[in-house]
């Protein structure tokens, strides 16, 4: 059972925690409470099912970053026979916050490439908390460019909160380190997954996010900045994060509607924290599926693809009634 | 209101104080000094006396950097505001002020031009729209120019003057950076020249796509260039930030740009480089 208990997680916590004691009791004293047990097993799942199907956008905020949550390591260590972690961006440093390496999973030879958070104080401290410099971003460049040379697909787990906002990190080119991933991925000649397992806070996350498929666990959200980031330049208060949330559409079901992702893959009941195991298959799944799906494509087409589908992004509307800035008007208006 | 409350020794009021006639001067918000509108406008937008380069709009910068007709296209594309977007201000209604006061529909305005005998296409940025944000339509035009650049065979100028991936449109902005990025993969690979020109600021999701890929760099004097806020990393290293910092000489210095430009040396400047790259028939253009 999980430590940190969000508030709206919490009627839950109590029903297992009755749920325990009950079990505590029959096998202390003897009783049979088997029927009242059931009982309330099934309240319990009544419980979560309704709480869930009710989250607002900033409830799944919270469930995406979550302290428990699993984190890219935890998911390899589950689906991955072996993986062999590289290091180092051959410039600079190695940065902590982006984990990279060769992973083999079931039939499939991939490169990994992952923000990493740690899952307490100490490790999110040696791990920068999963906000990369410039440096993450180049040693998952490398670790790209050898899956291209060596035919072997890429896939991205994208979990972070944003790029490291630092001195070092701007004097290193965390802008320049980004638009390189963009440009690079968007033309690298083997098929890329990207799957959004936590948080998907703007270039930070983007930077590993180029590819032919976008799949988001259910309780993450992608955005082009944190609600709370947003909160504070709009209202100069980030604590209207909340009402954020709802206006920049967040999660993954709006990222459904708004023709981003390909596929939403469905948590278990309560969430990724609560059962590592399934999650770690459900992804593992969707990884074999989409690799089976991109390995039929021919290369040309892939990447033909690949940046139709991102020209395909965004909505406008085209009309000839309004007024253009021709030649008349490039003289100064405002005299 | 009592009268002994105002002042009445006249000595005490500033004298320095000018009355200055409303529209005609513009005071530098760095070294201070008054200066003549007029003066001002012939020196490209830049304080005779500290170099400071005021902020222009996209008409300025066609009208200093290209030689007869600028060709726009693509200048009906409008925003849908697609998340209905509402926090403290409605993003439908900050649209249509920003289309009211500038003229225009979007933060960028596209199209083609010549420099000297070089055609090319140029796409200009203006602060005065939300900031410069890129939203989906910042996006396409982009990428519809890229486009347009790749069809005829003609170099690619950006003038980058933005505060970022436009926060209004969520995932939709930042989408447009992957776009703006792979298309400039493909006009790279089709052997495309592309001279990105910073002006002030460039930040955040603009920096950290299309305006750091460019072939060519170029930054004005002074000029923000960076990816994170100076307010947020401050708020994140709980100290100040050093003198400069994020500033387009500071990127110079730390390699980040191939070279600073005066905006009178601008048009001089993407000129020789043209002829350098696309053969020198216009050497010298004051001539013909």
């Amino acid at each position: 059972m999980s430590e940190i208990i969000l508030d709206f997680e919490k009627p839950i916590v109590e029903l297992e925690k009755k749920i325990e004691e009950m079990y505590e009791m029959s096998s202390l004293e003897n009783v049979d409470l088997s029927a009242d047990i059931q009982k309330a097993e099934e309240k319990l799942n009544r419980t979560i099912a309704k709480i869930h199907s009710n989250l607002t956008r900033w409830q799944r905020v919270q469930l995406a970053r979550h302290p428990d949550r699993p984190t890219t390591l935890d998911y390899l260590s589950r689906i991955c026979a072996d993986f062999i972690e590289i290091h180092g961006d051959r410039y600079f440093s190695d940065d902590k916050a982006v984990v990279a390496g060769f992973a083999t999973i079931d039939d499939f030879q991939c490169v990994v490439i992952g923000h990493q958070k740690g899952s307490n104080t100490k490790e999110n401290l040696f791990r920068n908390f999963g906000m990369p410099h410039p440096e993450g971003y180049r040693k998952a460049l490398r670790a790209m460019k050898l899956a291209e040379k060596f035919h072997k697909p890429v896939v991205t787990f994208i979990d972070t909160q944003g790029a490291y906002p630092g001195i070092g990190a701007e004097e290193r080119g965390q802008a320049e380190a980004i638009a390189r991933n963009l440009f690079e991925m968007s033309r690298l000649k083997t098929p890329i997954i990207c799957i959004i397992i936590g948080e998907g806070a703007s270039g930070g996350a983007l930077g590993i996010g180029v590819g032919d498929r976008i799949l988001l666990l259910e309780n993450t959200w992608y955005s082009v900045i944190s609600p709370e980031g947003c909160a504070s330049i709009l209202y100069h208060d980030s604590s209207k994060a909340p009402i954020v949330a709802e206006a920049l559409k967040v999660t993954a079901r709006d990222l459904e509607s708004l023709g981003i992702s390909d596929e939403i893959l469905p948590e278990p009941l309560g969430g990724a924290h609560r059962n590592q195991e399934q999650t770690a298959q459900t992804i593992k799944n969707a990884i074999l599926k989409y690799l089976t799906e991109l390995k039929a494509i021919p290369m040309d087409e892939l990447i033909r693809q690949r940046v139709e589908k991102y020209s395909k992004m965004g909505t406008w509307s085209e009309s000839n009634d309004a007024p253009a800035a021709n030649q008349s008007s490039i003289s100064r208006k405002n005299e | 209101m009592a009268d002994w409350f105002k002042r009445t020794k006249q000595g005490l009021l500033g004298s320095e104080k000018k009355v200055i006639p409303d529209g005609l001067w513009l005071k530098c918000p760095t070294c201070s000094e008054y200066l003549y509108k007029r003066e001002l406008e012939k020196n490209y937008w830049v304080c005779t006396q500290c170099h400071h380069h005021f902020r222009i709009p996209y008409y300025d910068y066609l009208r200093i950097l290209l030689d007869g007709k600028f060709g726009e296209f693509n200048a009906e594309i409008r925003s849908t505001d697609p998340l209905e977007f509402k926090a403290s201000k409605r993003y439908d209604e900050q649209l249509e002020e920003a289309v009211k006061e500038t003229g225009v529909n979007e933060a960028v305005i596209t199209g083609t031009g010549k420099i000297g005998k070089h055609t090319l296409v140029i796409c200009v940025m203006d602060f005065r729209f939300i900031g410069g944000s890129m939203g989906s339509v910042v996006g396409e035009k982009i990428a519809r120019a890229i486009d347009k650049a790749m069809e005829l065979k003609v170099p690619l100028i950006i003038i980058s003057q933005s505060g970022g991936a436009r926060m209004q449109e969520g995932i939709l902005s930042l989408m447009q950076m992957a776009k703006t990025s792979a298309k400039l993969a493909q006009f790279h690979d089709a052997g495309g020249l592309f001279i990105s020109i910073l002006a002030d600021p460039t930040a955040g999701g603009t920096t950290a796509s299309f305006s750091m890929l460019g072939d060519i760099i170029i930054a004005e004097p002074g000029a923000f260039v960076g990816f994170a806020g100076p307010r947020v990393i401050k708020q994140t290293i709980g100290h100040e930030l050093p003198e400069g910092f994020q500033r387009s000489e500071f990127l110079l210095e730390k390699g980040f740009l191939d070279m600073i430009c005066e905006r009178a040396e601008l048009k001089k400047t993407i000129l020789r480089l043209l002829d350098f790259f696309y053969g020198n028939q216009t050497l010298h253009p004051d001539n013909e």
